[in-house]
């Protein structure tokens, strides 16, 4: 195997990502578009991980530490973002983030 | 034919291809299922495909040799993120259905950002990268990701507890009705 496959692989996942935060309308779909952008990022920090353990010098996990942090971070991110789309359709009976201009000048 | 080749050598190469095989099958799928994600006009659905997008990646952690990240992938996203934006879905009583109006009219611009954005990480990534060739892989054990986290990354491991305490505390407050 080489590098530059899931190198490839974890920039489709990002690119497809930042797409979706753009385009959807559904605060939920944001979310999970995010989420798709967080595990691009998961990959290659394994990925790169392995990379540097597979050439010798010794084991190294430190890519699957830093991948696991933000496992959690993203589990965080979800819980709050959810409970905020929850205002959000609390407060104004929908979700559409295209609706939400009360700041706009 | 491969009489200057010993058999460990055979069976190393059988191996790699056979690497190389999973890990462009479940490539395959996940690419698809990542822009069903972005792209399908029912929400549970998208949901749905998320989670065929998240499995895809702990198949790519177990071809990495990364077997508690895997696992972990699994239980977390899988087991409980997903969970979540199913209860979200229907909590804010989102049309189950098809929508007609799911992306907006940014689609066209958002769509060329990406592209552009794949095109120039792509080109930087292959350019430095070219010759990544993976060596023999090494088995991530759960004990060395646990004796790292425990020795050299203990104070982010507390820091990062007290970071998810804080954000579950917030969220309950947030939901609340009151």
């Amino acid at each position: 195997m080489i590098l530059n496959q899931f190198l490839m692989l974890a920039a489709i996942l990002f690119c497809t990502g930042v797409y979706g935060v753009l385009a959807r309308r559904n605060g939920v779909m944001v979310l999970m578009s995010v989420e798709l952008i967080l595990n691009a990022v998961n990959i290659n920090l394994v990925a790169f991980g392995a990379y540097h353990s597979s050439l010798g010098g010794g084991l190294d996990v430190s890519g699957q530490v830093f991948a696991l942090f933000v496992i959690a971070i993203a589990a965080a991110e979800v819980g709050v973002g959810l409970a905020l789309v929850l205002m959000l359709y609390r407060n104004s009976r929908s979700i559409d983030v295209d609706d939400i201009d009360l700041m706009k000048g | 034919m491969a009489s200057h080749l010993s058999l460990g050598n055979v069976i190393l190469g059988n191996l790699m291809v056979a690497e190389n095989i999973a890990f462009y099958l479940i490539a395959a799928v996940m690419v698809f299922a990542a822009i069903r994600v972005v792209t399908t006009r029912n929400i549970v659905h998208a949901a749905l495909y998320l989670v065929l997008v998240l499995a895809g990646v702990a198949g790519q952690y177990i071809l990495l040799a990364a077997e508690f990240i895997a696992v972990t992938q699994v239980l977390v996203y899988i087991g409980a993120i997903v969970v979540l934006f199913l209860f979200g879905i229907m909590l804010t009583r989102a049309p189950t259905g098809k929508m007609d109006d799911s992306n907006n009219e940014q689609r066209i611009v958002g769509a060329g950002i990406a592209g552009l954005l794949l095109a120039v990480m792509g080109y930087t990534l292959w350019k430095a990268y070219r010759d990544g060739q993976f060596g023999e892989m090494q088995v991530q054990r759960t004990s060395d990701v646990a004796t790292s986290i425990f020795s050299t990354y203990l104070i982010p491991f507390e820091v990062i507890s007290v970071v998810l305490l804080a954000a579950l505390i917030g969220a309950i407050v947030l939901a609340r009705r009151d």
